[in-house]
C-alpha cells in the first residue's frame, strides 16, 4: 500500500491544488512544491527499506481490478525500477522549482505537473500489462498539455507530433499485450495480464516472440527514441518548457528503455538475443548520428536534445549487451542521462530565462558575465562528455565492456561517441561560454540566483558520487540485473548445450513446465 | 610511513577546491601559499613513502594500498587503489618535484592576473590527476588521471579564454586526445576480456602465461593501448595538438607540455612492458614511430620562429626518443630520459616563460637578440639547459640520450640509431638556433623599452632547474657496472622472464599447428661491449658539437645566411608551415564532417519528419470534426481527462 500511496500522492495532491483559488499562485506553488519534496522523501524511504540481495518484487501490492478479464492492480517495485522511481519523484520536485517563475496558468501548470508525476511513477510500478497500459497513456495526456499550452511558438505542431508518435507504437503494444493475453490464456487455460505469471507461463516459438518482440519494440523504440523514430524529440524539447524537456530527457526517455528491460527481455528471450545485432546497429547509427547533427545544431536546446539521441543509443547496446556489465551499465546510463541531460536543459532555460533566445551564436563570452553558471555548465558538459570521475563515463564504461563481450566491433563502433560527444559538446561550450561576446545584450546576464544554485547543487553532487562511488547505485541493481540475465541467457534455448553455471535456471524451466501441465489439468 | 600515500594526490586536489572557491576572497598571497604549500607537501610524502618503501623487506617489489571499491559489478572489480613500486615512485618524485619547483615560479610568473585563483585551481588539480595517474594500480585508475590531466590541459590551454585561438587549441587538444583515449579504451576493454581483470598486479603477472607470443591479440591490445599513448604524448600522427597548446601560459607549458602530462605515455608504455614484450610486431611500430617523430618534429622545430613554438616541437621530438627506447626494449634508458628532459626542458620553457615576461609578451623571436646581458640568470640557466639537451658531456642529456642511441643500434638496428643521431644533429641545432637569436647576435627589439629579469620567485626555479639538469645525469652513469642507479633501481618492473613466455607460447603454436618462431626479440642477450659504446658517445657527442657549430654559422657568424639559402625553396616553405598537416586534416576531414552532418540535420527534417507530417495532416483533418470540444481552456481539458478515468472506473466494476 506504501508504494501505492507515494505513486498516487502527487495525483491527489494535483486535486487538491484544484480546490486553492488560482489568485493565491504563491501558495499553489509552494503546495505543490511540498507535495513533491514529501513524495521524493517518501521514495527515499522505499530505497532504504529495499532488499538488494534479492531479485523478487518488493512492496508488491496486489488487488483484483476487473475481475472478469483477469485484470490486477498489481504493482511492486525491484532493482530495475526503484532508482528510476527515484529519479523520478525527485525530478518531479526538481522540475516544480525548475518552473517557479511560470506566469500563465500556474494552478493548472502545477496540477498537470503533479498527475504526470503520478503517471510516470505507475508506470514503472505497473506489474500487470493492462495497468502498465493505462499509466503509459495516462502520462502522455498531461505532458501533452504541458507542450502544447506552456511551450514555445510552435508548441501545438510539437505537442501533436510527440502525442502522435507515442501513441501510434502503442497502439501496436496493445496490440501485442492483448495477443499475449490469448496466448496465456490458451496455454494455462488463465485469464490474466498479469505480467509476473505471464513472464513465468509465456513459451512461445521464436516466430511469434520476433512478432511480439518486434511490437513492443516499435512502441519502446519510439519513446527512447532510437533512430530512425528520433524525429519527434528535437521538436518537443525546443517548444517544451523547461520543467517539461527536463521530465522528458529525464523520466519519459527512460519509460522506452525501462520497457525494454521490463518487457522484451524478460518474455522474449529468444528474439531478444536474436535481435542483438538489429539492436546494436540502430544504437551505433544513433551514437554517431545523434552526435553528428548535435554538432551542426543552431539552437542550444535542440543540440542537447540530439546528443539525447545519441546517450540513449548508449543505453540501448547496454541492455542488448544482455550481461551483466552492459545492463548495469544501462540502467546507471539512464540515471547519469537523467541527471545530467535534465541539468543541462535547466542550464540552458537559466540562459532563456534572461535573453529568450537559445541561438548559439547570440552568445559567447559569458563565462565574464556569469562564472558561477560557467562552472556549473562545464561540470555537466563534462559529465555528458563522460570524463573519468564522474558520473557518466562509468555507466559508458561499463556499457562498452559489456558489448565487448558480445561483439568488438559492436563496441569500437559506439566508442566512436566518445570522440564526438567531446567535439560537439566543447564546441558548443566554446561557443557560448569563452571567446568574446558580440551582443551587448549578454553584458547584463545576471549570475545564479539562490533558487538555480539549490537546483544545481544536488546535480553535481549526484555528478561526482556516481562518478566516484557508484556502488550504492550498481548494488541496488546487482540482484535484479543477475536474474534478467540468467533468463535471457543464450544456453536457455539451446537444446543440448546444457551450461553448467545456468543449470539452475534448466531446472526453473523445467519446474514451470510441471506447474504449467498440473495448470491444464486443474482447468 | 607508505600508508600515507593516499594523501599525495589529495591533497593538490583538495587545495585546488580551496583555490576555486575562495580563491578571490582569499586574496594572492594566500592562495599562493595553499597552491604551493600542497604540491610541496605532497613531495615530501613522496620522500617519506620513499623511505618507506626502501624500509620494505627484501624482495618486495610492490606495494598496494585499496582504498575502496569503485565500480564493482559481478567479477569486474574495479578498485581505488594505489599502486607503489619503483617506477611509480620515480613518477611520483618528478611529478611532485618538477611540479612544486614550476608552481613556485607561476606564481611570479602569473601575479599580475585577475584570475590567479583560477589558475591555481587548474594548476593543482592538474597536480593530483597526474598524481592518480601514476599512482593507479590499474587501468581504469590510470584512465581517471589520464582524462584528467586531459582535462586540466583543456582548461589551461584556454585559461585566456576570451582568445578565440586559445579556446580552438583547447577544444583541439580535447579532442586529439579523445582519439587517442577512444584506443586507449579500447585496449583496457580487451585487456579485461583476455585477463578477467584490469589490475596491474593480475594481468602482468598472467600475461606471460594468457597471451600468446606474436599473436594477434597480444599487437592488438598494445597497438590500442599504444594509440592511447600518441594522443597523450603528442607523437606521429596525433602529436598536432602539441605546438597550438602553447597558447596556454608558460608555467602550463612547462609542467604539462614539457615535463609531466605528455610523458604519460611513455610512462604507460612503460609500465606494459610486460605486454609489449610479447608483441614483437607493436615493439617495432613503437620504436618507428618513436624514431620517425624524433626526427619530423626536429626539422619542423628547425624552421619555426615563435619560440615557444620551438620548444613545443622540441618537446614531441625528444618524447619521441623516449618511445624509441621503450620499442627497443631500453625501458630504463626512456625513463632515465624522461627523468633528465623533465628538468632540462622545465627549465627551458621557465627560462622562455622569464624572457617572454621581461619582452612584454614577444614571443617571436626575430625581435629579440643579444638578451644575455639583460637577463643573466636566464641566460645561464637557459644555456646550461639546452647543454644538456643537445647532449653535451658531462650534462644529464648526455648520458639519457646517449643510453637510448647505444640501446637503439644494439638491440634495433642501423635504421632506428641512424634516426635517433639524425634527432641528435637537428636537436643541437635548432637549440642553438634558439639561444643565439635569442641571447646573443645583435638585439632586433625596439631599443626603447629595457628588458628585465624576472624577480627572484622566478629565478630560483631556473637555477633548481638548471641544477638538476646538469647533475641528472649521475642517476645512471654507464660502463661501470652497479653505478647505473636507475637501472638497478628499476630492474623489477622491468624484468620479464623470458622463459615463461617461451614455453607457454610454443606449447600452444605447436597444438594448434602452427610455426614456432625465434623469440628473437625475447632471447637477444644485451651484449657490452665497452669499447663500442665508448665508441658511439663520441661520435654522438661529434654530431652534437656539429649541430652547435652550424648554428654558430648560420646565426652567429653569418647571419644573412639563412635567409640566403632558404628562400624560394619550397622544401623549407613546407617545413616551416609545419608541413601543411593542420591544413590538409582541417580540409579533408573537419570540414567534410561538419559539412555532412549539416546535411544530416536537413535530411532528418525533410526524409523522416515529411512522413509523419503527413500522418499528422490526414489526423488533423479528422479532428476538425473533435473541433467543438477543443476549447482552449486547459482547465475543461484536465476536466474530460477525470470524467474519463471515472467513467472506466465506473463501466468496469
Amino acid at each position: 500500500m506504501f508504494l501505492t500511496f507515494v505513486t498516487f500522492l502527487p495525483l491527489l495532491g494535483a486535486f487538491a491544488l484544484a480546490f486553492i483559488p488560482k489568485e493565491n499562485e504563491g501558495t499553489i506553488k509552494q503546495a505543490a512544491l511540498g507535495i513533491a519534496l514529501v513524495d521524493f522523501v517518501l521514495s527515499l524511504g522505499l530505497w532504504m527499506g529495499f532488499d538488494n540481495t534479492t531479485h523478487a518484487m518488493q512492496f508488491e501490492f496486489n488487488a483484483s481490478w476487473i475481475a472478469a478479464w483477469g485484470v490486477n492492480y498489481h504493482v511492486g517495485i525491484d532493482g530495475i525500477s526503484l532508482l528510476l522511481y527515484v529519479m523520478t519523484t525527485f525530478l518531479t520536485a526538481f522540475s516544480i522549482l525548475v518552473s517557479w517563475n511560470v506566469k500563465k496558468h500556474v494552478r493548472e501548470y502545477m496540477m498537470a505537473m503533479l498527475a504526470l508525476g503520478t503517471g510516470m511513477l505507475g508506470v514503472f510500478i505497473a506489474l500487470d500489462l493492462f495497468l502498465f497500459y493505462v499509466f503509459w497513456e495516462f502520462q502522455l495526456v498531461p505532458m501533452y498539455i504541458i507542450i502544447g499550452v506552456w511551450g514555445g511558438p510552435r508548441r501545438i505542431y510539437a505537442a501533436v507530433k510527440f502525442f502522435l508518435y507515442t501513441a501510434v507504437g502503442s497502439l501496436l503494444m496493445l496490440v501485442a499485450i492483448i495477443w499475449i493475453y490469448f496466448i496465456v490464456k490458451d496455454a494455462t487455460g488463465v485469464f490474466t495480464t498479469d505480467l509476473i505469471y505471464i513472464t513465468q507461463h509465456l513459451d512461445v516459438d521464436l516466430g511469434t516472440q520476433k512478432w511480439l518482440w518486434m511490437a513492443f519494440f516499435l512502441a519502446f523504440a519510439i519513446k527512447v527514441p532510437m533512430f530512425p523514430f528520433h524525429t519527434w524529440l528535437p521538436d518537443a524539447h525546443v517548444e517544451a518548457p523547461t520543467a517539461g524537456s527536463v521530465i522528458l530527457a529525464g523520466v519519459l526517455l527512460k519509460m522506452g528503455t525501462y520497457g525494454f528491460l521490463r518487457f522484451n527481455l524478460p518474455l522474449l528471450p529468444h528474439a531478444s538475443n536474436e535481435f542483438i545485432p538489429f539492436i546494436a546497429v540502430l544504437s551505433i547509427i544513433g551514437i554517431v548520428y545523434g552526435a553528428l547533427v548535435a554538432m551542426v545544431q543552431e539552437d542550444l536546446k535542440k543540440l542537447v536534445a540530439y546528443s539525447s539521441v545519441s546517450h540513449l543509443g548508449f543505453v540501448m547496446l547496454g541492455i542488448f549487451a544482455l550481461n551483466e556489465y552492459g545492463l548495469q551499465g544501462a540502467l546507471l546510463q539512464n540515471l547519469n542521462h537523467g541527471i545530467s541531460t535534465g541539468a543541462l536543459f535547466f542550464l540552458v532555460g537559466v540562459i532563456y530565462d534572461r535573453r529568450h533566445t537559445r541561438e548559439i551564436k547570440e552568445f559567447g563570452g559569458i563565462t565574464n558575465y556569469m562564472p558561477k553558471f560557467a562552472v556549473c555548465f562545464m561540470i555537466l558538459t563534462l559529465s555528458s562528455i563522460g570524463l573519468p570521475g564522474m558520473n557518466g563515463f562509468v555507466g559508458e564504461f561499463l556499457i562498452l565492456l559489456g558489448m565487448f563481450q558480445v561483439n568488438k566491433m559492436y563496441a569500437a563502433g559506439a566508442a566512436l561517441g566518445v570522440i564526438l560527444a567531446a567535439c560537439y559538446m566543447l564546441w558548443m561550450f566554446q561557443r557560448v561560454m569563452f571567446m568574446q561576446s558580440n551582443n551587448p545584450e549578454n553584458e547584463k546576464l545576471t549570475d545564479l540566483d539562490l533558487r538555480e544554485k539549490i537546483l544545481i547543487a544536488p546535480m553535481i553532487v549526484l555528478v561526482f558520487w556516481i562518478g566516484l562511488y557508484p556502488k550504492p547505485f550498481l548494488k541496488t541493481f546487482d540482484a535484479s540485473v543477475s536474474h534478467l540475465v540468467s533468463v535471457v541467457h543464450p544456453d536457455n534455448f539451446r537444446p543440448g548445450k546444457a551450461g553448467g553455471q545456468h543449470a539452475s535456471v534448466k531446472i526453473d524451466k523445467a519446474l514451470k513446465k510441471i506447474e504449467k501441465q498440473t495448470h491444464k489439468k486443474s482447468h | 610511513m607508505l600508508q600515507l600515500a593516499w594523501l599525495i594526490p589529495l591533497i593538490p586536489i583538495l587545495g585546488s577546491i580551496v583555490c576555486g572557491v575562495y580563491g578571490l576572497k582569499l586574496g594572492k598571497d594566500k592562495v599562493a601559499k595553499i597552491a604551493c604549500g600542497g604540491p610541496i607537501l605532497s613531495f615530501l610524502i613522496t620522500l617519506l613513502v620513499l623511505l618507506g618503501f626502501l624500509l620494505l623487506p627484501e624482495g618486495v617489489h610492490v606495494w598496494e594500498q585499496i582504498l575502496f571499491n569503485w565500480i564493482p559489478v559481478s567479477d569486474f572489480v574495479v578498485q581505488w587503489g594505489y599502486q607503489i613500486d619503483p617506477l611509480s615512485l620515480v613518477m611520483m618524485l618528478v611529478v611532485s618535484g618538477v611540479g612544486s619547483v614550476i608552481h613556485v615560479y607561476a606564481v611570479g610568473y602569473m601575479y599580475e592576473e585577475y584570475s590567479f585563483y583560477r589558475f591555481f585551481c587548474y594548476f593543482n588539480l592538474f597536480l593530483g590527476a597526474m598524481l592518480i595517474l601514476v599512482m593507479g594500480n590499474n587501468f581504469l585508475l590510470m584512465f581517471i588521471g589520464w582524462e584528467g590531466v586531459g582535462c586540466c590541459s583543456y582548461f589551461l590551454i584556454g585559461y585566456y579564454f576570451d582568445k578565440k585561438s586559445a579556446c580552438d587549441a583547447g577544444t583541439k587538444a580535447f579532442v586529439v586526445n579523445r582519439i587517442g583515449d577512444f584506443a586507449f579504451i579500447l585496449g583496457v576493454l580487451f585487456i579485461f576480456n583476455q585477463f578477467g581483470s584490469i589490475d596491474y598486479t593480475t594481468v602482468f603477472s598472467a600475461a606471460p602465461t594468457t597471451l600468446i607470443y606474436g599473436s594477434e591479440t597480444a599487437t592488438m591490445i598494445c597497438i590500442l593501448l599504444f594509440i592511447g599513448a600518441t594522443g597523450k604524448s603528442a607523437q606521429i600522427p596525433l602529436y598536432t595538438w602539441l605546438p597550438d597548446a602553447m597558447e596556454g601560459p608558460t608555467p602550463v607549458s612547462a609542467l604539462i607540455h614539457a615535463a609531466t602530462m605528455v610523458t604519460a605515455g611513455v610512462y604507460m608504455v612503460a609500465r606494459c612492458n610486460v605486454l609489449f614484450a610479447l608483441s614483437p610486431l607493436s615493439m617495432n611500430i613503437v620504436a618507428f614511430v618513436g624514431g620517425g617523430t624524433a626526427v619530423f618534429a626536429a626539422t619542423i622545430g628547425m624552421a619555426q620562429n615563435d619560440i615557444k613554438r620551438v620548444l613545443a616541437y622540441s618537446t614531441v621530438s625528444q618524447i619521441g626518443y623516449m618511445f624509441l627506447a621503450c620499442g627497443v626494449g631500453a625501458y630504463t634508458a626512456a625513463i632515465f630520459h624522461l627523468i633528465t628532459h623533465a628538468f632540462f626542458k622545465a627549465c627551458l620553457f621557465l627560462g622562455s616563460g622569464s624572457v617572454i615576461h621581461g619582452m612584454h609578451h614577444e614571443q617571436d623571436m626575430r625581435k629579440y637578440g643579444g638578451l644575455k646581458d639583460h637577463f643573466p640568470i636566464t641566460h645561464i640557466t637557459f644555456l646550461v639547459s639546452t647543454l644538456a639537451i643537445a647532449g653535451i658531456f658531462p650534462l644529464s642529456g648526455f648520458f639519457s640520450k646517449d643510453e637510448i642511441l647505444f640501446h637503439s643500434l644494439m638491440d634495433g638496428n642501423i635504421i632506428l640509431w641512424g634516426m635517433g643521431v639524425t634527432g641528435a644533429f637537428l636537436t643541437a641545432f635548432y637549440m642553438f638556433r634558439l639561444v643565439f637569436m635569442t641571447f646573443y647576435g645583435e638585439a632586433r627589439y625596439d631599443l626603447t623599452f629595457h628588458p628585465h629579469e624576472p624577480s627572484k620567485i622566478m629565478t630560483t626555479p631556473l637555477v633548481i632547474l638548471a641544477f638538476l639538469a646538469f647533475f641528472g645525469g649521475l642517476l645512471g652513469i654507464p660502463l661501470f657496472h652497479g653505478w647505473h642507479v636507475l637501472h638497478e633501481w628499476l630492474e623489477p618492473v622491468f624484468h620479464v622472464n623470458p622463459q615463461a613466455i617461451i614455453d607457454y607460447s610454443t606449447q600452444h603454436m605447436i597444438a594448434e599447428g602452427h610455426h614456432v618462431p625465434l623469440f628473437e626479440s625475447l632471447t637477444h642477450e644485451p651484449s657490452h661491449n665497452v669499447g663500442l659504446e665508448v665508441s658511439l658517445m663520441a661520435v654522438s657527442l661529434l654530431i652534437a658539437i656539429g649541430g652547435i657549430t652550424a648554428a654558430y654559422f648560420f646565426y652567429i657568424k653569418f647571419p644573412n645566411l639563412p635567409d640566403k639559402v632558404m628562400e624560394g625553396q619550397w622544401g623549407f616553405e613546407l617545413v616551416k608551415n609545419k608541413y601543411e598537416v593542420d591544413e590538409r586534416i582541417d580540409e579533408y576531414i573537419v570540414q567534410p564532417t561538419v559539412e555532412g552532418s549539416f546535411y544530416l540535420w536537413k535530411g532528418d527534417a525533410k526524409v523522416v519528419d515529411g512522413a509523419v507530417n503527413g500522418a499528422a495532416q490526414t489526423i488533423g483533418w479528422f479532428s476538425k470534426l473533435a473541433s467543438p470540444y477543443q476549447s482552449g481552456f486547459v482547465r475543461n481539458y484536465a476536466l474530460f481527462m477525470v470524467v474519463g478515468f471515472l467513467a472506466i472506473l465506473i463501466m468496469v466494476y
